[in-house]
């Protein structure tokens, strides 16, 4: 888990389910081919109404027509980021896309336990509503350390939740990291 | 404790635990299907080597279910795949597609095929796996890592939820059902007001349900957020599992002095039907206000509403009339599918009831719940607006983010599929 994070905001808005982040039609394709895995990349947040992707204007894709990778590294969503289905397709997706963190004011359990046991992203939850504070296209800077996140654009610091014992994990890379690490399982084959 | 205290406690091998607190627990059943599956045996095999042995194979339970009746080439490779690893793996409990075997969905196949048994802890890599909390036991939905880490090991870390207890007094009208009842506690909490909490059901009307009815209750749980949704046994539960499985089992139940984080009380005499508006399965209403609302379609299937009793249901609305709107028709199981030809209701089978009034027959999955391929079964396509006895109305969910779902109880969707709009059960109800 890098210590600092830079790069742009994506916000959404509140009860963004899987099926936003990746419609079910898409969850077909192979994680594991290069070929197929990228069109998670293509189609991440596809699934989110035009007028709500990329606030406040609206209409902003995630990941341009025809692209394969985000030019967003954060998304900053309201509450109950990545409710519904159990899909890790979800949090890979936006990996793939690109996208490094979440800023979320909460999140559905599952969606929060799959970004961290898989190691996809760093899913921080924060104190103020941030959507109302930031907007597509700011550039963000995020401490992972001190659990802070500066918009550079607007000259404003916020404090985010600690992540508290998942960073173990996140430090670690993965749960299977993780567990090796603890001793819970054996060495990598 | 709670019995999801307890439960968990058992699994870690300790005398108490406290909610909060992560533990290691054993997984008594791994469920996988074939959307979630095929990347759980990748992560499985890069983690513990291409030749690796899942931890018990008797406790994998492998069920295809959401993209079956497909052309789509991708989801035939996924079942493919799983068909490769079952036998790789010699997996008992796989129910392959394209053969007698096959069952459809997962959560309503574990129930019938004996999987379900009170005290145990089941995982499964589907939101929906919670619906097994019905049997008195821990259930809940992972991602593909978490599952492959337990098809290595057995085990999984949780944590320790704190209990919902919602009690239910008073016996269940006929114009009500347990989709109701659920469809109401999540409006009354919202999708978010039981994360990382178990929801606990109880009272007189809980206990005057049939298996197939608490089911739909523990199965929307996740529509709270909640991370499982449990229903202490009884003599039904008990009854049903012993129809279907001879290994043994131990009811567990909450001590009279359990810590409960809330309690929530309703009466169900005084409750009416119900339906969640688009585009949330918070957002409710009483069914007589929303009377009238201009349908395009009705849909009756899913590990929500597509048991045999959300059927015979929509039959005791359906029989001698015709529906007026496409009517969709998609039995959670092979099982099922087999039972409305041979279910009657005043000497007309469920099925000859189905086809008399105009509904279009479907095959046992998953379908267009999810939405899914672009060929599925009663997928919405463009601006449908749909009744439908499924379990969330997220934009995109059944296929078309530009359509509308309202989410409703069978009774509430065969009335409304006979006049187009939607129709509170209790004017056409007998």
């Amino acid at each position: 888990m890098d210590s600092v994070i830079r790069g742009e905001a994506y916000v959404v808005g509140d009860a963004i389910d899987t099926d936003q982040i990746i419609p079910a039609e898409h969850l077909v394709y192979s994680l594991k081919r290069p070929d197929e895995r990228r069109l998670y990349g293509r189609y991440a947040m596809s699934g989110v109404p035009a007028s709500g992707q990329g606030l406040p204007q609206g209409h902003v894709p995630f990941t341009a027509l025809d692209s394969f990778r985000s030019r967003f590294t954060f998304v900053v969503a309201g509450t109950n980021f990545g409710c519904g289905s159990s899909r890790e397709h979800a949090p890979f997706a936006l990996a793939e896309a690109g996208a490094r963190a979440v800023i979320a004011e909460s999140y559905a359990r599952i969606f929060f336990r799959n970004t961290v046991d898989g190691g996809f992203l760093i899913p921080f939850e924060c104190i103020e509503r941030l959507i109302s504070r930031i907007q597509t296209g700011d550039m963000l800077e995020l401490d992972t350390v001190q659990a802070r996140l500066t918009n550079e654009d607007r000259g404003d610091s916020f404090t985010l939740r600690p992540l508290g014992d998942v960073a173990r994990i996140l430090q670690a890379g993965d749960v299977f990291a993780y567990a090796r690490q603890a001793g819970l399982i054996p060495m990598a084959p | 404790m709670t019995i999801t205290e307890k439960i968990l406690a058992s699994h870690a091998g300790r005398q108490r635990v406290t909610p909060g607190e992560n533990i290691w627990v054993d997984v008594d059943i791994l469920m996988t299907h074939d959307v979630c599956g095929p990347p759980t045996v990748d992560i499985f095999k890069r983690e513990f080597g291409e030749d690796a042995r899942v931890w018990d194979a008797n406790r994998v339970v492998v069920m295809p279910d959401h993209y079956i009746f497909t052309a789509n080439h991708h989801a035939h490779r996924n079942v493919q795949l799983l068909r490769t690893f079952a036998q790789e793996q010699s997996l008992p409990h796989f129910y392959d597609v394209g053969t007698p075997r096959y069952k459809g969905v997962c959560h309503v196949a574990l129930a019938e095929e004996g999987f379900n048994r009170p005290g145990s802890l089941l995982i499964g890599t589907d939101s929906h796996t919670c619906t097994s909390g019905a049997f008195g036991m821990f259930s809940t939905g992972v991602g593909n890592t978490d599952a492959a880490l337990i098809m290595g090991t057995g085990k999984i870390w949780l944590r320790v939820p704190d209990t919902m207890r919602f009690i239910f007094d008073g016996a269940l009208p006929p114009y009500l059902m347990a989709k109701d009842l659920i469809l109401a506690v999540i409006g009354d909490i919202g999708c978010d007001g039981a994360t990382y909490r178990a929801m606990e059901f109880v009272g007189e009307a809980v206990y005057s349900l049939s298996m197939q009815e608490r089911m739909t209750l523990t199965n929307m749980a996740i529509e709270a957020g909640g991370k499982n949704g449990v229903i202490a046994p009884d003599e039904v539960t008990v009854r049903y599992v012993r129809e279907r499985t001879d290994a043994p089992f131990e009811e567990v139940y909450s001590d009279a002095g359990a810590r409960y984080y809330s309690e929530h009380r309703y009466d169900v005499r005084t409750m009416e039907p119900v339906v969640a508006k688009p585009h949330r399965p918070d957002n409710k209403a009483k069914v007589s206000e929303v009377a009238g609302t201009r349908l395009d379609r009705a849909y009756v299937g899913s590990c929500t509403g597509g048991k045999l009793e959300d059927f015979e249901a929509a039959a005791r609305i359906l029989k001698g009339r015709e529906v007026v709107i496409d009517t969709y028709i998609v039995p959670a199981t092979t099982e099922i599918g087999r039972a409305l030809h041979h279910t009657m209701h005043d000497d007309e089978s469920l099925h000859g009831i189905f086809e008399s009034a105009g509904c279009l027959m479907g095959q046992a999955s998953c379908g267009a719940c999810l939405g899914g391929p672009k060929d599925t079964f009663g997928r919405n396509m463009g601006h449908e607006v749909v009744i439908s006895t499924t379990n969330r109305n997220f934009p995109g969910r059944m296929g078309s983010k530009q359509a509308s779902v309202y989410l409703a109880s069978p009774l509430t969707v065969a009335a409304s599929a006979l006049s187009g709009v939607i129709t509170d059960p209790r004017t056409v109800l007998c």
